[in-house]
């Protein structure tokens, strides 16, 4: 489908989840968010920063399967939801890396130039996530954010069941907003500016519409959400002769028969598991290096002197 | 700045000579047009007429009885390169022409015109032909609708397909009522003797492949309203644009290959919602009762008559009648590329392409289109590249990708040089051989600019590395210099 979703994806299945395969929303155990219909494309080891502008900017490997990849294209609005640990200017992925706002902002602008979307909706919900849509200068993108630089966003309760808290704040009342949203609706970007006020949200929600060409009154919630196409009738229809006499049947291109592989014979294993591991080239050390170790071998030896290098050869 | 040429050879039968001609018969003229895109860049369409009179053997072919008769017989006459167009002017009174129509098109790449009101009223049914049989300013725009400053086209301009090296093509059949209606399509058959010569015939444009698939128990989104008056089921024009979601999810696609899908969707509605009709914005029956989404394909609905005693046995058998289906799903498809017949000037008369699909006329239309498109493509897809290398200096380019470049270059000239000329097959060829090229250029895996260290971060890594090695080295250096200025006044001292 043309959802493109990247989870680390270690909760549903944790062995601490008393439901296995179910994550809730809240602990009244109302919304299994973690459904029939979720389909993670991306998960766990593959959800890196590198796969993520790669997904953005369509440098992918050629053997990436269809539903991996952002088939968009200048007709395409793009909806781009994240959430997780952040800070100023940044997002962490996975505990070991981190997107920082710039590139960010350069993927967008990759993505504008190549013209791989319409109009591009950024949602994030982390801590002083205000920062992350600082940077961004391509037309036509309108950023939300859950909190202001400065301020943390917080997480909504948690479920003393499990000992975690389920949810954050700003991603729980967007969602409760949204789940009353059906597709002929005609709500407009300024609701959904005003959805989790400081009251519920303790952290003040941010919005950037200055890239947008359109007035946020105008947008439809639909535009981004909901999948609504424009559709035409149609009203030509072309005649066809229905009796064809003498029409040739086309034969199937490949005439001659292949004999079909086997698995073994598809996989090139043997050649996979001989292979020498490729040797790297050598390479001299790089000027900086040299001058720092020309550095310290000259002090040393000018402070304790040239005569003791005999001692040591 | 490009230059599109078209071929045109204006010929003349006996009796339908304009008095006021420049100069005698045969003769050459250029028409120039400027197609202004924005600021900086235009268009020009430079169309190289000949005027001639008739050979013999032209002049038996116009005395048939039909135009399309003559339009036949003149076909192995004519020069039917790609791109060219061949305009017969008939005399006043012939009568090849029905009355009220000035203008026939053929099937082919060649026009009936009929003479009268002397030469401006001929240019000016020759300006309107070239519109329809070759380009219009608004096609040429369209196309490179990213250079056009917004607001000056129209928001339906973006609809037709992009140009792409191949489409793949699905037909499904979703019957959500099996337990009442067990449906039964010969696709295959269908697929070959319709679709096929359709696609055939745009071989030239693209690769096309078509697979098909029966979805059982797949619904609409949408539940239609019951009409008491008409006693059936109606599904409203703005309910539309839901039908679809739903149902993309059920549909396949293939995993491997890239080329943008084209879904065309057979619905035979529930019994306990049947006959469903689609009604348009007026309130009237849609009498194709299909509609498209461009970009995405067509749904149509076909309707199982209800069976004459109620006591028939469940599940009705139904052999779906394909040919009435692949008339819609054809004409859909026509739309989809952005075919259309409907706007005409007045007095034209088109002449049908029968199982073909489409006039060679048209399949010209599309490649100038395509052609212009993947021009446009291939120079914005490399200016941003060079500005990505502009700004991210340690990107490093591999050796393929250099020559992808390079190839890209070479061949979008070729494709521009071609044009200016008139040669539109060559043109089309050389301009998708650069879209391939710079595609894999710049959609190049080892592209992905290195990640991006703020300066804070920098200072933050290396000062607590490299501040506790320097200190001595600091010192050591600072007692240097302190001894080297001692003993050069020391010998002063000794002496």
């Amino acid at each position: 489908s043309h959802i493109v979703l990247m989870l680390a994806d270690d909760m549903a299945c944790n062995p601490r989840n008393p439901k296995p395969a179910t994550v809730f929303s809240h602990k009244n155990m109302e919304l299994n968010v973690y459904g029939d219909d979720v389909e993670v494309d991306y998960r766990s080891y593959e959800v890196t920063v590198e796969n993520f502008l790669r997904v953005l900017t369509g440098r992918i490997p050629p053997s990436t399967p269809r539903s991996k990849r952002l088939l968009s294209d200048d007709r395409s609005n793009i909806l781009i939801y994240m959430t997780g640990h952040g800070g100023n200017g940044f997002l962490k992925f996975q505990d070991s890396e981190e997107i920082t706002n710039v590139e960010l902002a350069d993927a967008f602008e990759q993505m504008w130039q190549k013209r791989r979307y319409n109009e591009l909706l950024f949602i994030i919900d982390t801590c002083q996530g205000a920062s992350m849509y600082e940077r961004f200068y391509s037309p036509n993108i309108m950023a939300l954010a859950s909190s202001q630089v400065g301020e943390d966003s917080l997480s909504h309760q948690p479920d003393l069941g499990i000992g975690v808290h389920l949810m954050d704040r700003y991603t729980f009342y967007v969602l409760e907003f949204l789940e009353e949203i059906h597709p002929a609706s005609q709500t407009n970007m300024n609701d959904l500016f005003q959805v989790c006020p400081k009251s519920l949200c303790v952290s003040t929600p941010g919005h950037r519409t200055d890239l947008f060409q359109r007035d946020p009154q105008n947008v439809l919630i639909t535009d981004f959400f909901g999948s609504v196409r424009k559709v035409e009738i149609t009203t030509e229809t072309i005649s066809l002769n229905r009796d064809l006499a003498g029409f040739e049947s086309k034969l199937p291109r490949d005439e001659a028969a292949t004999e079909p592989l086997k698995y073994a014979e598809q996989l090139p294993v043997a050649q996979i598991i001989h292979q020498k591991p490729k040797q790297k080239d050598w390479h001299p050390p790089g000027g900086f290096i040299l001058g720092l170790w020309a550095l310290i071998i000259m002090v040393f030896f000018k402070t304790y002197g040239i005569k003791h290098m005999k001692h040591i050869f | 700045q490009v230059r599109l040429a078209v071929p045109v050879a204006v010929v003349f039968a006996p009796g339908s000579v304009p008095g006021d001609l420049p100069r005698p018969l045969p003769f050459r003229d250029v028409e120039e047009m400027e197609i202004s895109v924005n600021v900086r860049t235009s268009v020009t369409s430079q169309y190289e007429m000949v005027y001639r009179g008739t050979t013999a053997q032209e002049e038996a072919a116009l005395d048939a009885a039909t135009a399309r008769e003559a339009d036949a017989a003149l076909h192995p006459l004519q020069d039917s390169s790609l791109g060219s167009l061949t305009v017969y002017v008939v005399p006043e009174t012939s009568s090849l022409l029905p009355q009220g129509i000035s203008v026939y098109v053929g099937k082919h790449r060649s026009a009936l015109v009929r003479a009268g009101g002397g030469l401006a009223a001929l240019r000016m049914r020759l300006r309107q032909l070239t519109q329809v049989m070759s380009f219009t300013a608004s096609s040429i725009a369209s196309v490179l609708s990213d250079r056009v400053p917004d607001g000056q086209l129209g928001p339906d301009t973006r609809r037709h397909l992009k140009s792409s090296l191949g489409y793949e093509i699905t037909f499904s059949l979703l019957n959500p009522d099996p337990k009442s209606h067990a449906v039964h399509w010969d696709i295959e058959d269908a697929v070959n003797r319709y679709v096929q010569p359709v696609l055939d015939k745009l071989s030239l444009v693209a690769n096309f492949s078509v697979d098909s698939q029966i979805l059982y128990y797949a619904v609409l989104g949408v539940t239609p309203r019951f009409d008491k008056e008409s006693s059936s089921f109606l599904l409203s024009a703005h309910s539309l644009p839901h039908v679809i979601n739903p149902v993309e999810a059920r549909l396949g696609s293939s995993a491997a290959s890239l080329y943008p899908v084209l879904n065309f969707l057979l619905y035979v509605p529930e019994r306990s919602h049947s006959p469903l009709y689609i009604q348009d914005k007026d309130g009237a029956p849609v009498n194709t009762n299909a509609f498209h989404s461009p970009r995405w394909g067509g749904i149509m609905v076909y309707n199982v008559e209800a069976p004459a005693s109620p006591q028939a046995s469940l599940p009705l058998h139904v052999d779906v009648d394909m040919v009435r289906v692949m008339e819609v799903f054809l004409a859909q498809l026509r739309l989809l590329f952005g075919l259309s017949r409907e706007e005409l000037p007045p007095e034209f008369l088109l002449e049908s392409p029968g199982n073909e699909g489409l006039a060679d006329w048209e399949l010209d239309r599309l490649l100038w289109a395509h052609t212009m498109e993947n021009i446009a493509t291939v120079s914005t897809t490399l200016t941003s590249l060079a500005q990505l290398l502009d700004k991210i200096g340690n990107i490093v380019i591999k050796d393929d990708v250099a020559s992808e470049v390079y190839q890209a270059v070479a061949s979008a000239q070729n494709a521009v040089a071609e044009l200016a000329v008139g040669h539109l097959h060559l043109a089309f060829q050389a301009s998708k051989k650069a879209v391939t090229s710079s595609e894999r250029a710049f959609f190049d895996p080892s592209l992905l600019h290195l990640l991006y260290f703020p300066d804070d971060q920098k200072f933050a890594i290396y000062i607590p590395l490299f501040l506790p090695m320097a200190v001595p080295i600091l010192l050591s250096l600072a007692k240097i210099v302190r001894e080297t200025r001692q003993r050069k006044k020391e010998p002063t001292k000794m002496d």
